[in-house]
């Protein structure tokens, strides 16, 4: 049971939450321009590293919200992803807790 | 003969073991009460079928596993642990036990709990680690799982500052006990060491505790596994035989209960602890014949048998023969790194201790005491106050301050098939070499072709054994072999205490409509859709599932039924950007919907498969009512949210799920509009006032309604909502007009299949777009983008043999094709693999075309229109005409009444 650190509840039990999969996978700005290769690219295609990887969770059974954090997928060591700026589950990091 | 050791005595308890009465003292195991009464055989072996004895005398034991009968029959428990209470019946077992076909009427539940330091193990170590912990302020667990704290002192009768070591082991609990912030708790096994510090323990608080047994999930900024060590055997010829016996088991029964496990014993040993265990048990009263000390060169080559138990009688030390009841035996210790191990720490091969140890930790996790290897009490103490305080632990005694073992494992002989490793699983010497005879050279695959370590006990007094045989067989180190995997649980379990209070009733929860006690009491069946009880159909005396059915069917298509649809999922979304958010969600232009109009919508995913489908009102220009199908309503406002969260935040909407407050009742057929007439007298019921797909508020039945022209069966029909609480009396007031037959879901999935209505989940399966169900016109051409629109470009969508939904008539009118069934060009199923076309997805009688029927997802179903296929059912291959998806009403002549 991951104890995984929801930027606005603070650390809760994992079962609190629903994966989302890997982070900055963007929907793209104009699917149409896309061949069928990169379409196919953001809809099946995800890294799987061993190691650190940025992910998306949702905080279904409290706050709701979606954030990114990074886990290590050998250790399931998390480092919370403090920097502001970018939209959660989307952008280069999640907004840390900052907007209640 | 075994016995109580003279002059010992306490609170007497009777029991039953095999059928006999015996009397034990309160404050034994049943094992120890069953030597105390010199019963010597306790098992039969569960392949060989060997007679076998009390070997160890707490959890590693691998023979001593019973059943016990009364008062609740549990299966596989070690006699070495349970505490003898009045009344225990048990009985032996040969390797498997017998589950209760009876509930098990006791209560078990749960605790979540957390604290800074999580000691585990109340022996010397772990009751010095958590007084220290305790005094720098932190919150602290000290979980152990025998009855009383003081881990073996009890079993060596050493003595802690002066005192005896159990006295000063309770003294230390009980000032534990007196701080605010620590819990003891005892007869509590952790069994299981996750992530991040989060660790499952099982307590058992006895067969007169309101809750007998209770899980403990806690989650610690720190742990201390104090976890002690086991002793281990060696493997001999004949070394299973009732009387062979851990050393320090035997010294565990003289000191902790009185008993004597042997009058006249032999003594193997690779190492000094033997002889403390020889000393006790010649203090006790038993013989001690003589000591075959494998350093200077006494091995036990074999074993005599004999006597009514058929236990040992002889020892043979080298080719002499010594009279003895009782072989200790001593190979060693093994630190309990079972927990460290589960935590992701490494283990590492200690050469001196000829034993693993742990190594480096990957978790917030420090290991004291005989857990890692230090086997002093004073070394234990001092290991317990530095982990408890957080300081750096001693440094290990070094080759030349400990002691040295004896590097033994193997007795050598000619033949090693009554060389047991595994007393558990029947596990020899000769099967592990035929395991690396056979070429297996993993200790991995070595364990599960000869299943050692596998058995209830998990190799607690085999694994290591068994790493060091097969490490001598490839003729590698140990420390190159390597363990086995430890895994979770330490012990058993049972699954009542992990259920806990989630069984039956509370297992999960049980939603019902406004409605529900109105059906329930008319006779309804129900249907389980989620965790929804929906009403099913509502037999009439005589009436079986069909005749019901088919009467409801008729009366919906001939006259008026009303359906409870409150279940539909229901979801309100507001905001200036709501119309842009369901445009973008919905493959269909949903802002162009008309505030007072009703619009059906389908959703997709990106990969433009079909996720779920409803109707869509337009409540005000910022606001509209969604609805999901039933068993889909928490998934697509997960859907809306993540989208509107991760990808649109910029779109001013919100949504929130009100299925709950809204109670439907879908009223459909021809008379369904005389029928609302007369409820609601101040709605114009007539086509060109209330034309389909709008909607209208007003009173039905005295009660604020809102009234949707939606049909899903392709009559004449209304939707009439109401606040929730008023559910019962709208439903009761549209029965009261006399004109209304209740339907249920079967009949509704009947109407809608005759109607080509697809179910999203029965006939879609997550491979159907939009196009496969024949519903083109639903994907819009003018919108720029929706999610799911860029995937219908793709080669793929575009395939000409993907599987469309048609309807199937059975040759047979009265042939009711199984849903699931596979569907085949062929007369006469060819050699397998069999091309299969596609699958039946509905399968119903229908009374308005007066036979059966079926939808089903058929490869380039469209085009084989008119075809003959064949659905293979049992040995027969049946077959079925390819029709149109919409098999009643094709034109639409129904939908105004």
């Amino acid at each position: 049971m991951l104890l995984i650190p929801c930027p606005w509840c603070g650390p809760r039990d994992e079962a609190e939450f629903r994966y989302g999969g890997q982070a900055h996978v963007a929907y793209p700005g104009d699917p149409g321009a896309l061949t069928d290769e990169e379409w196919a690219h953001y809809l099946f295609f995800r890294d799987n590293p061993k190691g650190p990887f940025e992910e998306r969770w949702n905080h279904t059974s409290g706050c709701r919200r979606w954030f990114n954090l990074t886990r290590d997928t050998a250790t399931n060591e998390i480092w919370p992803t403090t920097s502001a700026g970018a939209r959660p589950g989307t952008g280069t990091v999640a907004t840390g807790g900052g907007s209640r | 003969m075994t016995g109580r050791r003279a002059g010992y005595a306490g609170e007497v308890l009777r029991f039953t073991f095999d059928g006999r009465a015996y009397e034990g003292y309160r404050g034994d195991t049943l094992a120890a009460a069953l030597l105390a009464n010199g019963v010597r055989r306790v098992g039969t072996s569960v392949t060989l079928g060997r007679p076998r004895g009390v070997f160890g005398a707490w959890t590693e034991e691998p023979n001593a596993v019973v059943q016990i009968e009364r008062p609740f029959p549990e299966p596989m428990v070690q006699a070495t642990t349970i505490p003898l209470y009045e009344g225990l019946v048990a009985s032996s077992v040969a390797g498997r036990g017998r589950l209760s076909p009876e509930p098990d009427p006791a209560r078990y539940d749960a605790t979540h709990a957390h604290c800074d330091v999580l000691v585990v193990g109340a022996g010397p170590a772990g009751l010095s680690a958590a007084r220290a912990a305790a005094r720098t302020g932190a919150r602290v667990i000290l979980a152990d799982d025998r009855p009383s704290p003081g881990g073996g002192l009890p079993d060596t009768a050493e003595t802690v500052d002066g005192r005896p070591g159990a006295e000063w082991a309770l003294a230390v609990a009980a000032e534990l006990e007196a701080l605010p912030d620590v819990r003891v708790l005892c007869r509590t096994s952790v069994i299981g060491y996750y992530d991040h510090n989060y660790l499952v323990a099982v307590e058992r608080r006895g067969e007169d505790a309101v809750t007998r047994e209770r899980v403990w999930r806690i989650r610690a900024r720190r742990v201390v596994l104090a976890t002690g060590a086991h002793e281990r055997p060696i493997a001999f010829a004949g070394n299973d035989l009732p009387g062979v016996m851990l050393a320090s088991a035997a010294r565990a029964y003289a000191n902790r209960y009185g008993v004597l496990p042997g009058r006249r014993a032999v003594v193997f040993t690779t190492g000094d602890s033997a002889y403390d265990a020889a000393h006790d048990l010649a203090e006790a009263g038993v013989e001690i014949v003589e000591i075959a000390d494998a350093r200077k060169g006494g091995l036990v080559t074999g074993v005599a048998g004999g006597a009514e138990d058929q236990g040992v009688r002889a020892v043979v030390i080298g080719s002499r023969e010594v009279e003895a009841d009782l072989l200790l035996v001593s190979g060693g210790w093994n630190p309990l790194v079972n927990l460290f191990s589960q935590s992701g720490g490494e283990l590492r091969y200690d050469e001196t201790l000829t034993t693993f140890v742990p190594g480096h930790s990957a978790q917030a996790v420090e290991v004291a005491g005989a857990a890692r290897g230090v086997f002093t009490l004073a070394g234990c103490l001092a290991d317990g106050e530095a982990a408890g305080s957080g300081s750096p632990l001693p440094a290990l005694p070094s080759e030349e301050t400990g002691t040295r073992s004896q590097d033994l494992w193997v007795v050598p002989s000619d033949d090693y098939t009554s060389h047991f490793v595994d007393l558990q699983r029947d596990v020899t010497v000769a099967d592990l070499q035929r395991a690396t005879g056979a070429g297996l050279r993993s200790v991995e695959h070595i364990k599960r072709y000869t299943t050692a370590g596998t058995a209830h006990d998990q190799g607690k007094t085999s694994g290591v054994l068994t790493s060091a045989v097969v490490a001598r067989l490839l003729g590698v180190g140990i420390a190159e072999l390597g363990t086995t995997t430890f895994r979770a649980p330490y012990v058993p379990v049972s699954f009542a205490a992990l259920a806990g209070r989630d069984r039956g009733a509370l297992h999960d929860p049980v939603r019902v409509t406004a409605t529900h006690d109105w059906h329930a009491s008319h006779g309804a069946l129900f249907e389980n859709v989620g965790q929804w009880k929906r009403a099913w159909y509502y037999p009439r005396p005589g009436e079986d599932m069909e005749a019901a059915v088919l009467r409801e069917c008729r009366a919906v298509r001939q006259a008026t039924g009303a359906m409870d649809a409150s279940t539909l999922g229901k979801i309100d979304v507001q905001g200036p950007d709501a119309a842009e958010l369901l445009d973008r969600l919905y493959t269909n232009m949903m802002s162009t919907l008309k505030v007072g109009a009703i619009r059906y919508g389908l959703m997709c995913r990106p990969d433009g498969m079909v996720f779920d489908d409803g109707t869509v009102i337009r409540l005000a220009p910022d606001r509209f009512l969604v609805t999901t199908t039933t068993g889909n309503a928490a998934a697509v406002l997960d859907w809306m949210e993540e989208w509107l969260q991760t990808e649109w935040p910029d779109l001013r909407a919100r949504c929130t799920s009100v299925t709950e407050q809204w109670a439907t009742v879908a009223m459909a057929g021809p008379g369904s509009r005389d029928v609302l007439g007369g409820l609601a007298p101040e709605l114009a019921v007539d086509v060109e006032s209330f034309p389909f797909m709008t909607w209208r508020d007003t009173e039905v039945a005295g009660i604020s309604a809102r009234v949707c022209r939606i049909s899903f069966s392709g009559e004449l029909a209304y939707e009439i909502n109401v606040s929730w609480w008023h559910g019962p009396a709208l439903w009761k007031a549209i029965l009261a007009t006399g004109a209304v037959t209740p339907y249920g879901t079967e009949t509704m999935h009947v109407l809608r299949a005759e109607k080509g209505y697809p179910i999203v989940g029965q006939d879609t399966d997550g491979t159907v777009t939009p196009a496969d169900l024949g519903m083109d016109w639903i994907v819009s051409k003018k919108k720029a983008d929706f999610i799911g629109r860029r995937s219908y470009a793709r080669a793929d969508t575009a395939r000409p043999d993907r599987r469309h939904l048609v309807g199937l008539l059975p040759e047979d009118p009265e042939v009711l094709v199984p849903e699931g069934t596979q569907l085949v060009a062929c007369d006469r199923l060819p050699e397998p693999p069999v091309p299969m076309l596609g699958y039946v997805t509905s399968s119903y009688r229908s009374a308005a075309l007066g036979r059966t029927f079926a939808l089903a997802l058929v490869s380039g179903g469209r085009d084989r229109i008119g075809q003959r296929l064949y659905a293979p059912i049992g040995d027969a291959l049946l077959p079925v005409t390819v029709t149109h998806h919409v098999l009643y009403d094709p034109e639409g002549t129904r939908r105004d009444g």
